[in-house]
């Protein structure tokens, strides 16, 4: 029996059940501000998944240091992703996405 | 059980407990309070695989600024952030995330060995994760990269700024002088006297 937390695998689910969940959430929500909450899940799945797999190259930074800047577009997106929802928020007085139909028909 | 297994039970229900709450609340507030347990479960995680800097960067800038700002947009929106009007056509989307959520999982199972115990990590080298290290591969191996990511931050801020500003939309306020006998005290053309409401009576 295999120690839990001591095996690369247990990470790598963890992880890939995380970014599930997310998806999900960002599928079936229309509530942008949940949505934008799920991509921030699915991109710390992805975060965890990398630094799992950088444990197992001993000496070698480039999964840390991917996380590293993946923490920093995850800031830079959420600044622009939330000034846009206000914007939205404006326009339409709605925050469900299903309300964004300006460019339908 | 020893201490990391039970450091990863808590972490890793922490992380799935909060991610089923960011998804599954009424509340914007509540998702919010979901993002932060998942997001501490993953810096505990981030201790546990020798990653201290990650850990502590992921605190400060998720927990310490990004849920801070999604709670502060929230609050501006007040009530309307959490719209009673619910979700039409929730079937297909459930399946169409379903489908997504499969395929994620089964490219990842897909790639873990079927046999054997997987890789057992060992104990890691006293230099793997540390800021030494990652400044070290930060500043030698990626300056580049690093530097443009200073000024996509910078673009970022910039660009939100000029994106939450925009003026409400609606009828285009005209100036109060529109004629230009209303511009100076009398007609400019004698002819243009007609339609002049005249002053005093």
């Amino acid at each position: 029996m295999s120690v839990l937390g001591q095996v690369l695998e247990h990470y790598i689910l963890l992880a890939s059940v995380i970014f599930g969940i997310g998806a999900i959430g960002f599928l079936v929500r229309s509530n942008v501000l949940v949505q934008l909450m799920s991509v921030e899940l699915m991109l710390n799945a992805v975060n965890l998944a990398l630094v799992a797999y950088n444990r197992v190259h001993e000496g070698n930074m480039g999964g840390q240091r991917f996380a590293f800047f993946i923490i920093a577009v995850a800031a830079a997106e959420v600044a622009v992703g939330l000034a846009i929802v206000l914007a939205y928020y404006r326009l339409k007085s709605s925050v469900l996405s299903e309300d964004a139909d300006t460019l339908r028909h | 059980m020893s201490a990391a297994s039970a450091l990863f039970s808590i972490c890793g229900i922490a992380c799935v407990a909060g991610a089923l709450a960011t998804v599954a609340a009424k509340n914007p507030v509540r998702s919010a309070m979901g993002l932060l347990a998942t997001i501490g479960g993953i810096a505990g995680l981030f201790l546990l695989l020798a990653a201290e800097f990650l850990a502590a960067i992921q605190l400060i800038v998720y927990a310490g600024a990004i849920v801070v700002l999604f709670v502060f947009v929230i609050m501006l929106l007040g009530a309307d952030a959490a719209p009673v009007r619910e979700v039409q056509g929730k079937v297909a989307k459930g399946l169409a995330g379903g489908v997504l959520a499969a395929s994620a999982g089964g490219a990842v199972l897909s790639l873990l060995p079927t046999s054997g115990k997987g890789h057992a990590l060992s104990a890691a080298l006293p230099t793997h994760g540390t800021v030494d290290a990652i400044g070290r591969s930060i500043f030698t191996d990626a300056i580049v990269p690093f530097e443009l990511a200073t000024a996509l931050l910078i673009v970022a801020v910039v660009g939100a700024i000029a994106i939450a500003r925009t003026r409400p939309v609606g009828p285009r306020r005209l100036a109060p002088a529109a004629r230009p006998t209303d511009l100076f005290g009398g007609p400019v053309n004698p002819r243009d006297d007609a339609g002049r409401p005249k002053e005093n009576g």
